[in-house]
């Protein structure tokens, strides 16, 4: 199926009609500890097979290793990676490795799909929610502590969240009849949520005070530590973005920062959101209702509150 | 006594940790950066914290000049820095002109606009297409003849690749090249000029 969309991962149609979903990711270290490491980049991959409302399998480590690395450390890595997957269901058989000055790790990943359960990101419709299902700031607090500027506790807020698979989220979004979702990661919250504004042809307003921010991250953004991807999000998607005057500047940036392993961004019928919030319930998912989905401009408005 | 941070190759945030440790040592400061985000990063943090950035495209880099407070006392006080040096660049992004109740006049527009256009001066230096403007440059666009006198002028013709997949045209480009959201992203953000239909 030749998606010509783009999308969160590749999806192919074989000949008995099961839908494939494919795809790659892999990242240099964003916490000291190589099995935890390991892990975030395992569930960063698998989130785009997730993303796509599909059920990954099969997954492939790709590993680049500096060849003065010992080899416990290496070891550790893939441990953490293969843990993770396995959580997922996912076998991780095999892969590639090479020499590389700094450490990257990450896999392809295969799942599968029903297409009534596909996720698309331009699956919102008038009328929806909007859902996010993890807070920001990872990127702002994984780019302060590697520049020394966080503390190794501060950190610790954001890695339960880059760890966490998407699976569950996934499953009560499935609880719905609701086509549109993406997860959340490099180019941040308001850089997805344009991707999916844009291809739905839809408007989201978001109401600011509404979006999941982690504590640690405010006062590092005061400081303005911002990534490089996050300037880059701004500098790129905000042509598509209006705020309401009175909301911070480092708020605003905080909305662009680009994520690792971030949550899903999905688009929930209104009628829907009770059987949506009883199977996060279920799930133990928290989520969090940042906006809706307006027909008009395709385009994101933020507004501070209603 | 102003102090100078060369920042230049280095990743975010490292150019706003240095540019703010100058400042607290002097109240004006030179920061030398060569990638659009450090820019970016280090003149957002810099205003946000009520200094004024004036910044300078020089070969080697861009050089921001931080200094407390609203106005920016200058030996020579140059006149605003012109638009000029970067290339004027023109963005479509339909493949009709203007809005308006019927599809058939914002082509009729589009099509007297790309033609006109080989007829003015100055031509622009690069031509960015994205969203429906795509269409424009494949098999059975109406413009192509007009798109292939401004590139045989040496109009750089830039397609986006992401919507170009997106309307599953990327093999019926027949015109200017694919491109990246990064160069497209680039190539406005280094503009003297951006023209926008």
């Amino acid at each position: 199926m030749g998606l010509g969309s783009p999308d969160d991962a590749t999806v192919y149609r074989m000949e008995n009609g099961t839908l494939l979903v494919a795809t790659a990711d892999f990242f240099a270290p964003v916490v000291d500890d190589a099995y935890t490491y390991g892990a975030i980049a395992a569930a960063n991959s698998i989130s785009d097979v997730y993303a796509m409302g599909g059920t990954p399998f099969l997954a492939l480590n790709l590993a680049a290793i500096p060849s003065d690395m010992p080899p416990e450390i290496a070891a550790e890595i893939f441990r953490g990676g293969m843990e993770k997957a396995r959580e997922a269901g996912v076998i991780v058989a095999g892969g590639h490795t090479m020499d590389d000055k700094e450490p990257k790790y990450g896999l392809a990943v295969i799942g599968t799909v029903v297409p009534e359960r596909l996720l698309l990101k331009g699956g919102a419709r008038p009328g929806e929610r909007l859902v996010l299902t993890k807070p920001l700031g990872s990127g702002i607090i994984t780019t302060a502590y590697k520049s020394g500027q966080a503390s190794p506790e501060v950190l610790a807020q954001a890695v339960p969240w880059m760890l966490r698979l998407n699976r569950d989220a996934v499953r009560a979004v499935h609880a719905t009849s609701a086509r549109g979702a993406t997860d959340v990661t490099g180019f941040g919250f308001l850089g997805h949520a344009t991707e999916m504004a844009l291809a739905a042809r839809v408007r989201f307003r978001i109401r600011a005070d509404r979006v999941p921010i982690l504590e640690v991250a405010r006062p590092l953004a005061d400081l303005w530590l911002f990534p490089g991807g996050t300037a880059a999000n701004e500098m790129y998607f905000g042509q598509w973005v209006t705020f309401d005057p009175s909301i911070p500047e480092e708020v605003r940036m905080l909305l662009f920062d680009a994520q690792t392993n971030g949550g899903i961004l999905a688009a929930i019928p209104a009628a829907e959101m009770d059987r949506f919030a009883e199977a996060c319930q279920a799930l133990d998912q928290p989520f969090w209702e940042v906006g809706e989905v307006l027909e008009g401009e395709p385009g994101i408005e933020v507004v501070a509150r209603d | 006594m102003e102090k100078i941070v060369d920042a230049r190759g280095l990743p975010c945030p490292q150019p706003v940790l240095l540019t703010r440790d100058a400042l607290r040592e002097s109240d004006t400061v030179m920061t030398i950066v060569d990638s659009d985000t450090a820019r970016h990063n280090v003149t957002r943090m810099a205003e946000k914290a009520g200094y004024t950035v004036q910044a300078e495209e020089r070969e080697d880099g861009v050089y921001l000049r931080i200094v407390r407070g609203e106005a920016a006392p200058q030996p020579a006080p140059a006149p605003a820095p012109a638009p000029s040096g970067g290339p004027l660049v023109l963005v479509i992004p339909s493949e009709l002109m203007g809005r308006g109740e019927h599809e058939e006049l914002g082509q009729i527009l589009i099509r007297g606009f790309l033609h006109t256009l080989n007829e003015v001066s100055p031509l622009p230096d690069v031509i960015i297409l994205f969203n429906s403007g795509v269409k424009l440059v494949v098999e059975g666009s109406p413009v192509l003849e007009d798109l292939r006198t401004l590139e045989a002028q040496g109009v750089q013709i830039l397609a986006c690749g992401t919507c170009l997949g997106y309307y599953g045209l990327k093999e019926k480009v027949v015109v200017g090249e694919i491109s990246n959201m990064y160069t497209i992203a680039e190539t406005m953000m280094q503009a003297g000029k951006v023209v926008s239909l």
